[in-house]
Parts: C-alpha cells; sequence; structure tokens
C-alpha cells in the first residue's frame, strides 16, 4: 500500500512535466514487487509506473471481467489463471520479434502448458503451496498434508488456510490420492466430506495474512506459499515449510499483455526489462521465490540457492500445477467451498 | 425551529420558480448512485449467470432458486430447503443485532451523560467520540485484531496479572466480530441518541420525582418514550450497516463463515463467480432492510397521528 501512495504521490508531482514517455498500469499482487525495481525502471525508461493489488487470481479475473479492462496494460496471473484468462480473450499476443529478451526465457518454461510458446505470457516467478509448522508448538515428524486435513491435536483450531479455492481443492485432492478436478461422483463426495470435516479444525481462511499469523502466533500451522513462508522465518517465526509425502502445488506467475492495454509499447518494455536476469533477480531476492530466466541464478542472494522453503526434501512427493475444471466440476467444487463456510 | 418558520414562506416563495432545477442535483445523485445501480441489481437478479463471472442474457430465477433449493451435490436431487444460505442470513441477523443491543447498552448512557453535561463541556465529550472515527475503519478493525490476539497486549495483561493462565482465544470467535461491529458503529448510536435527550426537558423529571415516581419508572414511563425516536434511529443506523458487514466477519473471524456480506463479496470478488446469485442475494438483503425501515415508518406514522 505504502508503496503505491509513493509511486502515485510521484506521479502526482511529476504528471505536469514528465509524462513524456507516458505511463504503466500494472495489476499486481500484494508484496510482491520490489520498489527500487520500480525505480529503476522508472530511471531507465522515464515511464511512471501505476501499480494496483489484488489478492487472489479470481479477484483478478472478475475485476477484470466487471469493466477494468482497458485500464491495465499488465497483469500477473498464476499459471492456470493464464489459460483462464486467454480462453476467455482477456490477453493480447506478442508479435513475432516483439520481445527482445524473450531468448532469456528458460527452455522449461518456454512451453509451458498454460501458455504454449509463450505469446502471452513471460514468467515472473515461481514457487510452491504446501504447509509450514510452527516447531515451537508441533514437534512431531509428520510430513503429511494430514497436518492440516487430519492435524494432530496440538495443531487443531490454529490452522490458516489460504482463501483460494484452487490451492485448497488441489492440496486436498493430493491428500487423498484423486484426480485434480475429478469428476467421479465417489470421489467429489469424498472430497466434499474431507474439507468439511477438517474445516472443523481451522481457525480462519486467508491470502494475504498467511505470513502474518504464522510470525504472531496466531496460527501454529498454515497452508501457505514458499517464499512466504521464508519471509515468516526472517521474521523470527520458528516455522518450518513442509514438502508432503503426498506431493504439493507449483504455480508459476507471469506476467501477461492484457487485451486493451492503453500503453501497449511501454508494457512491451516492462517486459523486456523483466527477462533480464539482474532485474528479474531482485524480485527473487524480495520475495524469495525462483526466477524462471536463464543467468537470474548469478544475481539471486546464496542463501536462497539452499534455502529449505526453495529445495525440496528428498522423499517429497511430486509438485504439480493447478488444474483447470470444466463447468460442471467447477460448479460442485463451488458448492463444497460455500457449504464449508456457511 | 420557531425561528425558521417565519421566514420560511418568503424564502419558499422566492424559489418557488426554479424549485425544480435546485431539486434537480438531489434527483440525479439518488437516480444515478441508487436507483440505477439497484435496478441494475434487479436485473442482473434475473439473468443467467456466465461460467467465471459475468451474465448472460436470457431470463431465469435460478439464482432465487439456487438460494432457496438444495438439490444435492450434482444438482439432481429432489430438492429440499437450502439451509446454507439461511444459515448466513440468520448469523447475521443474530450478529447485527447483538451489535445493536450492545450499542444500545453502552451508548444510551454515554448520550445521556454527555447531553447532561454543562453546555460548554459537551463540543469536547462528542470531540472525543468521534477521534477514532478520523481514521479509516479498516485501520481500527486491523486494530483490534492487533488487541485482542493471543500474544496480543489484552491477553498479555489478563496473563501478567494472574487473571487468566492461557490466552482467552477470542480472535476468529463469533465473539470477536461482535466486538468488532460494536466498536465500528457505536457513534452511530451514541449522536441521535444525544440529539433527542438534548432536547429532553428535565423539568418532566423532577415533576415526576416530586410525584413520587422512582427513578426506574421515570426513565421508562417520561424518558425513554420521548428520546425513542433517538434510539430507534440509532438501532436503524447500527444494524443496517451490521447486516452487510464484511470487514468485521475477514479480520476478526477469520473469514472462516460468511456472513452476507461476505457471501456478496465472494460471488462477485471470489471464487465462485456467479453475478446473478450475488446479486440476488443483494436483493434479498436489501428487503430485508426495507421490512425493518417499513416497520419503523409505520410506528412513526402511527404515533404522529
Amino acid at each position: 500500500m505504502k508503496r503505491l501512495t509513493t509511486t502515485t504521490a510521484i506521479l502526482a508531482l511529476a504528471a505536469g512535466a514528465a509524462a513524456a514517455e507516458g505511463e504503466l498500469r500494472v495489476y499486481h499482487w500484494f508484496e510482491y514487487m520490489p520498489q527500487e525495481l520500480v525505480d529503476k525502471f522508472e530511471a531507465e525508461t522515464g515511464i511512471d509506473v501505476i501499480i494496483d493489488t489484488y489478492d487472489s487470481n479470481e479477484a483478478l479475473l472478475a475485476s477484470l471481467k466487471a469493466g477494468t479492462l482497458g485500464s491495465y496494460d499488465v497483469a500477473v496471473p498464476g499459471d492456470y489463471m493464464v489459460a483462464i484468462m486467454a480462453g476467455e480473450g482477456l490477453l493480447d499476443t506478442f508479435e513475432e520479434g516483439e520481445l527482445t529478451n524473450k531468448a532469456n526465457i528458460e527452455d522449461q518454461w518456454l512451453n509451458a502448458p498454460f501458455d504454449a510458446g509463450r505469446v502471452h505470457s513471460i514468467p515472473y516467478q515461481w514457487g510452491s503451496t504446501s504447509v509450514s509448522v510452527n516447531r515451537d508448538i508441533y514437534t512431531g515428524d509428520t510430513n503429511s498434508l494430514s497436518l492440516i486435513f487430519d492435524p494432530p491435536e496440538e495443531l487443531k483450531g490454529r490452522i490458516n488456510v489460504l482463501d483460494s479455492q484452487g490451492e485448497v481443492m488441489a492440496l486436498a485432492s493430493i491428500y487423498l490420492g484423486i484426480p485434480q478436478c475429478s469428476q467421479d461422483r465417489d470421489q467429489l463426495r469424498a472430497l466434499d466430506e474431507l474439507l468439511q470435516t477438517a474445516s472443523a479444525h481451522w481457525a480462519s481462511f486467508g491470502s494475504d495474512i498467511a505470513k502474518d499469523v504464522l510470525v504472531s502466533g496466531d496460527a501454529a500451522a498454515g497452508m501457505i506459499y514458499n517464499g512466504f513462508s521464508a519471509k515468516a522465518r526472517e521474521e523470527g517465526a520458528n516455522v518450518e515449510y513442509i514438502y508432503p509425502d503426498e506431493g504439493y502445488v507449483v504455480w508459476m506467475d507471469n506476467v501477461v499483455l492484457l487485451e486493451q492495454a492503453p500503453n501497449r509499447e511501454n508494457a512491451i518494455r516492462f517486459m523486456d526489462f523483466l527477462l533480464q536476469p539482474e532485474n528479474i533477480a531482485q524480485v527473487t531476492n524480495y520475495a524469495q521465490y525462483a526466477a524462471g530466466i536463464t543467468g537470474a541464478a548469478e544475481f539471486t542472494e546464496e542463501a536462497l540457492a539452499t534455502s529449505p522453503e526453495n529445495n525440496p526434501r528428498e522423499g517429497a512427493g511430486p509438485g504439480v500445477f493447478i488444474e483447470v475444471c470444466d463447468q460442471a466440476t467447477q460448479e460442485v467444487y463451488d458448492q463444497i467451498w460455500t457449504r464449508l463456510r456457511s | 425551529m420557531a425561528a425558521g418558520t417565519g421566514s420560511g414562506r418568503t424564502v419558499s416563495a422566492t424559489f418557488r420558480p426554479i424549485r425544480g432545477w435546485l431539486l434537480l442535483p438531489s434527483w440525479a445523485i439518488i437516480g444515478f448512485f441508487m436507483v440505477i445501480p439497484v435496478l441494475l441489481m434487479l436485473v442482473y437478479s434475473f439473468l443467467t449467470k456466465e461460467f467465471r463471472g459475468g451474465v448472460i442474457w436470457e431470463p431465469t430465477l435460478a439464482a432465487y432458486d439456487q438460494f432457496l433449493f438444495d438439490r444435492g451435490l450434482f444438482g439432481d436431487e429432489p430438492p429440499t430447503i437450502e439451509w446454507a444460505y439461511i444459515t448466513i442470513f440468520i448469523r447475521s441477523i443474530l450478529q447485527a443485532t447483538g451489535a445493536t443491543l450492545l450499542c444500545l447498552l453502552i451508548g444510551f448512557p454515554t448520550a445521556f451523560f454527555i447531553a447532561t453535561r454543562p453546555a460548554h463541556t459537551r463540543a469536547i465529550w462528542l470531540f472525543l467520540i468521534t477521534i477514532p472515527y478520523w481514521v479509516n475503519l479498516l485501520i481500527r478493525t486491523v486494530s483490534v485484531r492487533f488487541l485482542i490476539r493471543d500474544n496480543g497486549p489484552l491477553n498479555d495483561f489478563l496473563l501478567a496479572l494472574g487473571l487468566v493462565d492461557q490466552p482467552l482465544g477470542l480472535i476468529n470467535t463469533n465473539f470477536a466480530v461482535q466486538l468488532g461491529l460494536f466498536y465500528s458503529y457505536l457513534p452511530f448510536m451514541v449522536l441521535p441518541i444525544y440529539a433527542a435527550v438534548e432536547r429532553y426537558n428535565f423539568a418532566f423529571s423532577e415533576a415526576a420525582s416530586d410525584l413520587y415516581a422512582p427513578k426506574w419508572t421515570i426513565l421508562r414511563r417520561i424518558v425513554i418514550p420521548v428520546v425513542k425516536p433517538g434510539i430507534i434511529a440509532g438501532c436503524i443506523l447500527v444494524f443496517v450497516p451490521s447486516l452487510g458487514a464484511f470487514l468485521a466477519p475477514d479480520l476478526l473471524g477469520g473469514a472462516k463463515t460468511y456472513m452476507i456480506g461476505s457471501l456478496i463479496e465472494e460471488q462477485f470478488k471470489g471464487n465462485a463467480g456467479n453475478w446473478p446469485f450475488g446479486a440476488a442475494a443483494s436483493m434479498i438483503l436489501l428487503s430485508m432492510v426495507l421490512v425493518v425501515l417499513l416497520f419503523y415508518a409505520r410506528g412513526q406514522s402511527r404515533e404522529g397521528a
């Protein structure tokens, strides 16, 4: 928020004088881009950057569909949301050779399943979603998603869960060993039952608070993103990020070019800027995830390479992307989700 | 009041020719910010939902059907009453009622206290009441969260005094939501009651007292009936926003169970993306508020007659 206001204030001051290079309107997650990097981009290009934030992929989609499409140039949706947004016609396509630094994208991310050939998006950061526990409170040696879905006594009633249906459903499916977006009725019933039972032990739903509740001690365990958990540890909480036996969610956030972008050219310059390893590495150092850009590792802090949050332990289950469900399954998910909260 | 009546006629005569134009801004604002959005909601609530947000322009009662009937997880069982949303509405009504009663309990004596201070200090008391409200509601709600959390100052204090041997566990409970609503809307109760009590002529109380009426009777038979419009106005001002609140349930209740406000928010901003259902829930909420206000208006007019 503070960042937003500073940027706006600077913009207001500069509005009369500068603006020759125009502006760039970024729709972004909370706590996800260091101010120094924004400053650097502004200094290099003379473009004014304006940032608004959202707190879930779904909120981003809802806002764009409710009429903000055309007011932003770029946004940063997660993997499955890139596919959904492309399907909804919300994304513009790069022209051949338009992105000078496109070759810097790591091979493994160049043909991402959610954007084949990278025609709408470039990698921003990637990481995982799993569970963290406070080691002062829970000392057991369970490395299972049962920590939140069938919690031990000391964690009951002290669990925060991300307020993100996609992540909760995916992790619950992984825990049950059923495929994501399963259409099998017995499996869906089992999923419903699991979540109804488990949620009795949950204290809160929240994504932006996920780190804070672990640091403050409001929660003793929580579903969380790996980098966010690393930050919680840095802020003094004795938390351990668990790579579960059953597996975990892997995600990649991507900078996408929005349809009807008012400053398309600046958006391309911004993306080229983020495709430079030394720039994207600044985001990595700030958010503690990983960049999908060749050469970024040279500029990232050494501790990140060996941090427990960034390195799955031996014997952990596989990391999987969240899948996009068809309408019928999604409607069942929506019902389960509402029942969970009623 | 009396002073205004004399000059009223001339003023209204002066403005009569252009009265329509003078009202135009009000009508424009009411029309643009109230009538059109509400009509839009009404129309949307009868449209078909588009997958992942948005509407398809085909009329249907599906949204209201979803609110009332449960057709099982897969939508093909015979319909039974859907309790999920009714539960959410009942929870919201209970929370709002609780917050209103709590505000009344604290607000009435506070208003009375202020109104009975010497005239020149009343402004200071009122000023003190409003100070916290210079800060944004979100910040105040987060602050309450910080205060009552398990490792927060309130629990630290109680633990240090030895009054409790473990934190109270207030955060993420219905009680915390209640506290948040009470704190958010207390001035809305104090101010109208104050306005009513300030106009109350205390000679009535003295007269009743001279006639040996006990204090309780004076309060019940004289004071409360006279300041009743203030009390009712305060109750409405607290009840209505509490009913649709979503900040307190989110930040203090842990967003674990929905209130009406969070249910509606979820339809537009969250995973569900079901705009017609969100619109329908809003219309049902609006109707409930209207019913409350109608009862109030009927009561008022009966008293007036």
